[in-house]
């Protein structure tokens, strides 16, 4: 087990440059999910950490050692891919052990690691069969479990789930974290699926053009996004913008949307906004559980305001409606129990509490 | 209403006339391989019927696809023969160090082609392929001219031995071999050595403890390839080699069972079909791993 750190990484393909200048604190234990929509840098960045790439400027460090020009071997990381990369003519226990038989462990304990690891994944009965004669999901745990047997520094996740069909990977998801709330090894996990960083991280490392966008635990970034890149990344449905301008009337900061609409800021967010100059294009940010229905919201923290939808997805235990409103679609989400129809009129509620302000030119949030 | 016998029509028709379309393909197939049957076994069938001759019922104007008085004279006597013996041990000999030699420079090379990335190892790939396309008859004169110059240099005679054969044969079968493992490597997914490699396996055990065992298909077909080559090359050793004894049976049965305008077609159809026969018995034992792909599994799908 060990902490990894990066600094200043960069890796450049002849003129591109796939990863800009990475720096990133991972501690022991730690389990970080990068995610980023492809060709964000997020699978190059776990490369490098496993030796597989070169790195073209920068340090990485495995447990305080510089690994740079160390071989993939030699730097006791294991690694799951995407598509498993079982070694098809090895049976189950053969393609655990196989790390272990390179390095001449004692038979003894290859088997003992094996039978544990196996009895971890729940595999233990498909211990002496040929990759093919397995199933997708149980292929996946024969390579978390070549991963485990090793007993490494790090572990790499690269994009594991996302050959597995929807049902199967909630159900790996919650198996690997539970094989790292048994192993605790230091953990990197490569995503493009923000459900997933969201669920397994400690922290999460969002990603885009190379660069990392924002680095805290899952709630952080949901609700203290530092970018419209992470706020509109992070979160399903995304997050709403609308663009809008500050303005006073009558002493009141308020948030104008359209001609016909404007909200009052909140008096808790009113110091941190009043000194955005009033010209300023912006964004506001809304969550669709921020924009609900005025119905079963009627307390003094929501704004009432109407609109008609023309779509409505009933969800089960919440409905998603959307919305047109000052030129843009938006989504809210509504109590499931209110009858809401498409082309009909229909009350809702902001939630200001919970805005967000956005620049609209540098995309920063305010 | 209509709506529904819409829907049940379209389908049915489809799934009608696209059995059909299959039905003729079957049939179309079966009448071309029958063919093509009749085409490649018409000359072994041939000199089958022809070995079970005596000489004079060969030259008599009897129908040449019926045997009248069967002899296995041409086999006991060929058998018997210890020049026949020696250009099949020769043959053999050869065949196994090709292969083997074969196998040895074309693994490896193919491996460092297909997955080391270092500079110029496509230009040299395709390098690889063009030597191969460089036919053996313009190659026999300068190979025949560098074994004079090296016996001059070092007084080691080269020519008119069998095993010289084991050294001409590779400049054949590597670039060839080489070129299809190139190709069979390329398939295997690269994850699969980056896996190994993570696991701490070597470049040498990465081809060795996982390369080979998954390409075993390919490296057969290279094998199968390398043997029949070795096995039927006739320039090279009729350029190379003169003396009976370090003949191997394609130019050994010409030199030997022709005297002068004298034909011996019953030996020479008997030697014929006994020298094809290893090729077809390895053929016949090797293809079932030929054709099944032993990737299965190893990624999705």
């Amino acid at each position: 087990m060990a902490e990894v750190t990066l600094r200043k990484v960069v890796k450049r393909y002849d003129e591109v440059e796939a990863v800009r200048g990475i720096d990133l604190d991972i501690p022991d234990h730690e389990f970080v999910v990068l995610v980023g929509p492809s060709g964000c840098g997020k699978s190059t960045t776990l490369r490098m950490i496993a030796g597989l790439e070169d790195i073209s400027d920068g340090e990485i460090m495995i447990g305080g050692d510089v690994v740079n020009d160390v071989p993939p071997k030699d730097r006791d990381i294991a690694m799951v891919f995407q598509n498993y990369a079982l070694y098809p003519h090895m049976t189950v226990a053969e393609n655990m052990s196989f790390g272990l038989r390179l390095k001449h462990y004692p038979k003894a304990e290859i088997k003992q690691r094996v039978t544990e690891a196996a009895r971890m994944l729940d595999i233990t009965d498909l211990i002496d069969r040929k990759p093919k004669q397995l199933s997708g999901g149980q292929r996946q745990r024969v390579a978390m479990g070549r991963a485990i047997v090793r007993n490494p520094k790090v572990f790499l996740f690269d994009e594991p789930l996302s050959n597995l069909d929807a049902k199967l990977r909630v159900q790996m998801r919650i198996e690997i974290k539970k094989v790292h709330q048994k192993v605790r090894t230091t953990t990197v996990y490569v995503t493009h699926d923000q459900v997933e960083a969201m669920t397994l991280a400690d922290r999460v490392v969002v990603m885009n053009h190379g660069r990392i966008e924002q680095i805290g635990p899952p709630n952080e970034l949901y609700h203290r996004p530092a970018t419209k890149f992470v706020a509109g990344f992070i979160g399903s449905p995304a997050m709403n913008f609308i663009p809008c301008q500050l303005e006073e009337s009558g002493g009141l900061l308020q948030v104008r949307v359209s001609e016909a609409a404007a909200f009052p800021i909140p008096a808790e967010r009113v110091a941190r906004y009043r000194g955005i100059p009033r010209d300023t294009k912006l964004l506001l940010g809304l969550r669709p559980e921020h924009l609900v229905d005025a119905q079963s919201n009627q307390s003094a923290a929501f704004q009432p305001f109407d609109a008609t939808p023309d779509v409505i997805e009933p969800m089960g235990m919440e409905t998603f409606v959307y919305f047109p409103l000052a030129g843009v679609q938006l989504c809210g989400r509504i109590n499931p129990g209110i009858e809401a129809q498409a082309g009909a009129p229909l009350r809702l509620a902001v939630d200001l509490n919970h805005m967000h302000l956005l620049n609209e030119a540098t995309g920063a949030v305010l | 209403m209509t709506t529904v016998t819409l829907d049940k029509a379209g389908p049915s028709r489809k799934v009608r006339s696209m059995s059909r379309d299959r039905k003729w393909a079957m049939r179309w197939s079966y009448v071309f391989l029958t063919l093509f049957a009749i085409f490649f076994l018409f000359p072994p069938i041939y000199m089958f019927i022809t070995s079970l001759k005596t000489s004079s019922e060969i030259s008599a104007a009897t129908n040449p696809w019926w045997v009248y008085n069967p002899t296995l004279s041409n086999y006991v006597e060929l058998l018997t023969s210890n020049q026949f013996l020696t250009f099949f041990k020769n043959s053999a000999l050869v065949s196994i160090f090709v292969v083997t030699l074969t196998m040895l420079i074309s693994i490896p090379a193919a491996f460092a082609l297909a997955r080391m990335r270092f500079w110029g190892s496509t230009t040299l790939a395709t390098g690889v392929f063009l030597t191969y396309l460089i036919p053996d008859t313009l190659l026999f004169i300068p190979l025949f001219k560098m074994f004079a110059t090296f016996a001059q240099w070092t007084g080691i005679e080269l020519i008119n031995h069998w095993w010289v054969l084991i050294f001409v044969y590779p400049t054949l079968t590597v670039p060839f071999c080489t070129w299809i493992m190139i190709g069979y490597f390329a398939s295997i997914p690269k994850e699969l050595d980056e896996a190994a490699i993570v696991d701490g396996a070597s470049w040498l055990q990465t081809l060795l403890r996982i390369f080979v065992p998954v390409a075993l298909p390919g490296i057969i077909a290279a094998t199968i390839f390398a043997f029949t080559v070795s096995w039927a090359q006739f320039l090279y050793p009729l350029a190379f080699t003169s003396s009976v004894d370090q003949q191997v049976l394609p130019t050994g049965i010409i030199t030997t069972l022709i005297k002068g305008d004298v034909f011996n077609w019953g030996q020479i159809m008997t030697g014929a079909l006994l020298g094809a026969a290893p090729p077809l018995i390895i053929y016949a034992f090797l293809m079932d791993y030929y054709i099944s792909g032993l990737t299965a599994g190893a990624t999705k799908g």
